[in-house]
This record gives C-alpha cells, sequence and structure tokens, in this order.
C-alpha cells in the first residue's frame, strides 16, 4: 500500500463500493455528531485525503488506552481506519522489537518529516529520567524528538491528555502532560480512562477528514467532549424532578433514578458517554446503575471520593476547580461548593449537602 | 445457564423517560410534510438523541411496519425499512460483526442508499465490456 494513494483510492481498492463508502461516511457523521447532510462533504473530504503516516508513543500508561480501541469489534469504523493509515511504530502491535522497531520509527520520521501524525498514551515523568525508558530513551526526549517532525498530536487518554493517575498526588515520577511540555504545535486531547474506542477512531478520522478539530478549552474535541454527561443524561429528567438514588439497593436505585446522590460526576464530566455510550452502543456506566467517575477531566483521581456526591468539598480540589470554571461550568455544584461555609462545615461534621441546601444557597 | 433477563432483574426501567418521542414524532411529521411540498428530504440521526432504554423502541413501534424491507450488503448488512408513513424510512447499518453502527430516520420517497451509485455503476460497465471483451464476441451479437 502506497503512502501517496488517497483513501478513496485505497477504500477502491479493497473491492469497497461507492455505497459501502457512504455508508461508512453515514456513520462517521453520526459519530462525529454532524448533521446526516454533512455526508456528501465527509465522502468528499475522505476521497482525497492521504494516507497518513502514524507514530504511535506510549509512556507511563496501563495499555487500556490501545486495549480499548483493539478490544473494540466495531469492525467498518476502526478496521477501515486502521487499514487506511500507516501505522508506522506502536510498540505494543508492532511485530518488530528492539533495534528494529526503533529503526522503523526513525525511517517514518525521515520519510514523513512535518507530516506524520504522533499519537501518544501515558504520562511523562520529569523526574529521573530513568522512571520510564523505551530502547534506553527517556520519555520527555522521545517525546520531544518525535514531536519536532509532527504535524499534530494526539493525546489519548487522561494520561497523556492531563497526567492521568501517575499525575495523582504525591505525583512521585513528576508525571505531566504532552500539553505540559509541547507548545509549539497543536495538540488534541482525547481523555478518558480510557476514551471510547470510536472515540479515539473519530477524532483520527476528524483530523484526515478536516484537519485539526474545534476543541474546547482543554484541547479536547467539541464533537466528543462539548456536552456534559448531565446534559445528555437519559436519567437528567429525574434530576430535574429532585427523584435521586440514596444508597446502591433502594427503591431510587431500582427505578433508575438520578445517581447525583451517590457521586455521579455527570454535572461536570464533559464526554461523548451518555450518547455514544460503549460497547457498540449498549450501555455506558450510568445506564448500568453507577455514577460517572468523571475520567475524562483533569485531576478526576484526586478530586474527593467517587461516591462522594459533587456537593461536598474536598480536601485539595483547587485545580480541578480551575479546569472546570475553564470548561465552562459557570453555575455548576462544583464551583459552588467551593466558596461556601455550609459546605466546609459539612464536610467538618461529615454531614451530606442535600439539593434542597444547594438551592437555598444558590437563591441567597 | 438460562439466558437471564431484564424482566428476571429486580429492576424496575424507570417511569419517566426524556420527553423526547412525541418531539421526534412531530419532527418526523414536518419532514414528511416539506417532502410532499418541495422534494426536500430529511435524515435524523437516532444516535444523536438522548433517549431512555425502551424510547428507540417505542418511536419505531410508533411509526410500525409498512410494505417495503430491504437488505443492502456493503461493509455489513444495512436494513431498510418503510415504516406504515410511506416516506419514513428507518435505517439501520451494521458492521460484518452485526453490530449497529448507525441508526437513521430517512424522510424520503426512496432511501439514497438504495440508488445505484454513478461510480459503482461505470466500475460494472467497465467490467462487463471487459468481459465481453474476453468471450471475443462468442456471444453471438
Amino acid at each position: 500500500m502506497k503512502n501517496d494513494q488517497t483513501l478513496g483510492e485505497i477504500l477502491r481498492d479493497q473491492g469497497i463500493s461507492r455505497r459501502g463508502f457512504l455508508k461508512f461516511c453515514a456513520a462517521t457523521a453520526s459519530l462525529l455528531a454532524l448533521p446526516p447532510g454533512s455526508v456528501t462533504a465527509i465522502a468528499a473530504a475522505l476521497e482525497s485525503a492521504r494516507r497518513p503516516s502514524v507514530i504511535w508513543l506510549s509512556f507511563q500508561e496501563c495499555t487500556g488506552c490501545t486495549e480499548s480501541l483493539t478490544r473494540s469489534d466495531a469492525a467498518s469504523i476502526e478496521d477501515l481506519i486502521f487499514n487506511t493509515i500507516s501505522l508506522d511504530y506502536h510498540h505494543t502491535l508492532q511485530a518488530a522489537s528492539g533495534t528494529g522497531a526503533e529503526d522503523a520509527r526513525q525511517s517514518a520520521m525521515k520519510e514523513n518529516w512535518g507530516k506524520y501524525l504522533l499519537v501518544v498514551d501515558g504520562s511523562i515523568p520529569t523526574g529521573n529520567p530513568g522512571f520510564s525508558t523505551i530502547a534506553g530513551i527517556s520519555n520527555v526526549d522521545m517525546l520531544m524528538e518525535v514531536a519536532a517532525g509532527a504535524a499534530a498530536i494526539v493525546a489519548v487518554g487522561s494520561c497523556a491528555s492531563f497526567g492521568g493517575i501517575p499525575h495523582a498526588s504525591p505525583n512521585p515520577t513528576g508525571a505531566v502532560s504532552v500539553a505540559d511540555l509541547i507548545s509549539d504545535k497543536p495538540v488534541i486531547n482525547v481523555p478518558g480512562c480510557p476514551p471510547i474506542p470510536v472515540v479515539i477512531a473519530g477524532v483520527l478520522t476528524q483530523f484526515l477528514t478536516f484537519g485539526i478539530p474545534e476543541l474546547d478549552e482543554l484541547h479536547r474535541p467539541m464533537a466528543f467532549y462539548g456536552k456534559s454527561i448531565h446534559d445528555r443524561c437519559y436519567r437528567r429528567p429525574f434530576y430535574d424532578k429532585g427523584l435521586f438514588a440514596e444508597t446502591f439497593d433502594d427503591e431510587g436505585a431500582r427505578k433508575g433514578w438520578c445517581l447525583y446522590k451517590l457521586g455521579c460526576k455527570g454535572p461536570t464530566t464533559y464526554n461523548a458517554c451518555a450518547t455514544t455510550k460503549w460497547n457498540e452502543g449498549t450501555s455506558f456506566p450510568i445506564q448500568s446503575g453507577h455514577p460517572c467517575l468523571g475520567c475524562s477531566q483533569p485531576d478526576f483521581w484526586d478530586a474527593g471520593g467517587f461516591y462522594q456526591a459533587l456537593s461536598i468539598p474536598t480536601g485539595d480540589i483547587s485545580r480541578a476547580a480551575v479546569y472546570g470554571a475553564g470548561a465552562g461550568i459557570a453555575a455548576g455544584a462544583l464551583m459552588g461548593a467551593l466558596n461556601r461555609g455550609r459546605k466546609s462545615h459539612a464536610v467538618r461534621v461529615h454531614k451530606k449537602v442535600t439539593i434542597d441546601d444547594l438551592e437555598k444557597e444558590h437563591e441567597k | 445457564m438460562a439466558e437471564s433477563r431484564l424482566a428476571d432483574l429486580d429492576i424496575e426501567v424507570g417511569d419517566i423517560g426524556t420527553h423526547n418521542v412525541i418531539p421526534l414524532l412531530h419532527e418526523i411529521r414536518h419532514a414528511l410534510a416539506q417532502l410532499l411540498e418541495d422534494g426536500k428530504e430529511t435524515v435524523i440521526d437516532l444516535r444523536s438523541i438522548p433517549l431512555a432504554p425502551g424510547e428507540e423502541a417505542a418511536i419505531e413501534q410508533a411509526l410500525g411496519e409498512g410494505e417495503v424491507q430491504a437488505v443492502l450488503s456493503a461493509l455489513g448488512p444495512s436494513n431498510f425499512r418503510e415504516t406504515s408513513y410511506p416516506g419514513v424510512w428507518v435505517v439501520t447499518h451494521h458492521n460484518h460483526d452485526d453490530k449497529i453502527v448507525g441508526k437513521f430516520v430517512e424522510v424520503a420517497s426512496i432511501p439514497a442508499l438504495l440508488r445505484s451509485q454513478t461510480e459503482d455503476m461505470s466500475a460494472g460497465l467497465r467490467r462487463l465490456e471487459e468481459t465481453l471483451m474476453e468471450d471475443g464476441g462468442s456471444r453471438g451479437d
């Protein structure tokens, strides 16, 4: 397969009919939350897009992001994308090892300098360089070397996007995100622990189709991270009516009421789980009866207990609050929780703050 | 082991939905009226709208079954089903593993993908010409 072929030519070579191609474009439009009428524009852009070289670097990570992508079996979308890109380096998936693997990376960089797409999963330790190395090269050095020739960088997962779990307090390795180190290249964050597989593929498709997508303040594509889980949650009407599950086995839990009081981070979490869902659109955590953990937000690991309502303040949520405000949570419960004396008192006496309490304060 | 069903579990599906079913049916009504008025076709992506469990089925039930069903085999099967309201189609795209990758309500006299595509017809013509050339005119025209 030549790198100078267009995606349209590659698909035709694979025996995919125009109908099949348009069906793929219709599914892509749905995935990118674009209006169905945009299928023609997607088709035209994909027809002429060139096969990109992709270098995928994995740093301080658990391989969950790669697992998420490769374990998905929505063959039409992800397979098509990965059959049409040239994945020249991915140390978990490639057959080559040792010197051969590093040679492949060097030659892909040389042949496609300035044009290749760099995908990163995992955070980067800035403490001792020996904390994480590949082929004897520290993560920082490898990132800076490969990023220098990249057209754009996609940070896959919360670790690459925001530091993730390695960055959690006390952050023993000095872990940072890609965007903390790279400021002269476009960085697209695709957070989640892991991200939804079709979202990873969708972002790559979006990049191939229309270039750098529209991003929010945290460099996340608006198509997938533009709405909060809460805004798109099918349980939202219960929240609006004040119907909450108080425990995991009470009447509210059995009736599928809102999980806010069980610690759901949906109101401050921006992701596509509520509409795209997981496992080929089968379900998502809230539909399965579990609160959202907020895994696509910065510092979700340090943002208080997973089962504490957002109205309960935590000891150290200043950074989370700043990010939350940056993401546009103007009237979110989180910001309210930060500055209200009543909630500080609640923490001291381990007393839960109710929705009524919050509303009363809002009225003040 | 017998397959477990939701109804066997002590879980009730909430009685408050998203209230998106009726507005969506009205959207389809408007689209059908517009199709009749000026021929403008409409496609509604069912996966872009928050729906509670059971609401997608409620929409399909409300639309009912019509006279035409068709299957397209390209990158997995796609089902085209005209509803009891002629001009309103439910289109479901599956991948090779039969997983749904897209579900749409298409308001049109015929869904776009059911029409033969110009590129495919051109390729088919070339193929037919090549086949006849290989036969060396032995078919006796």
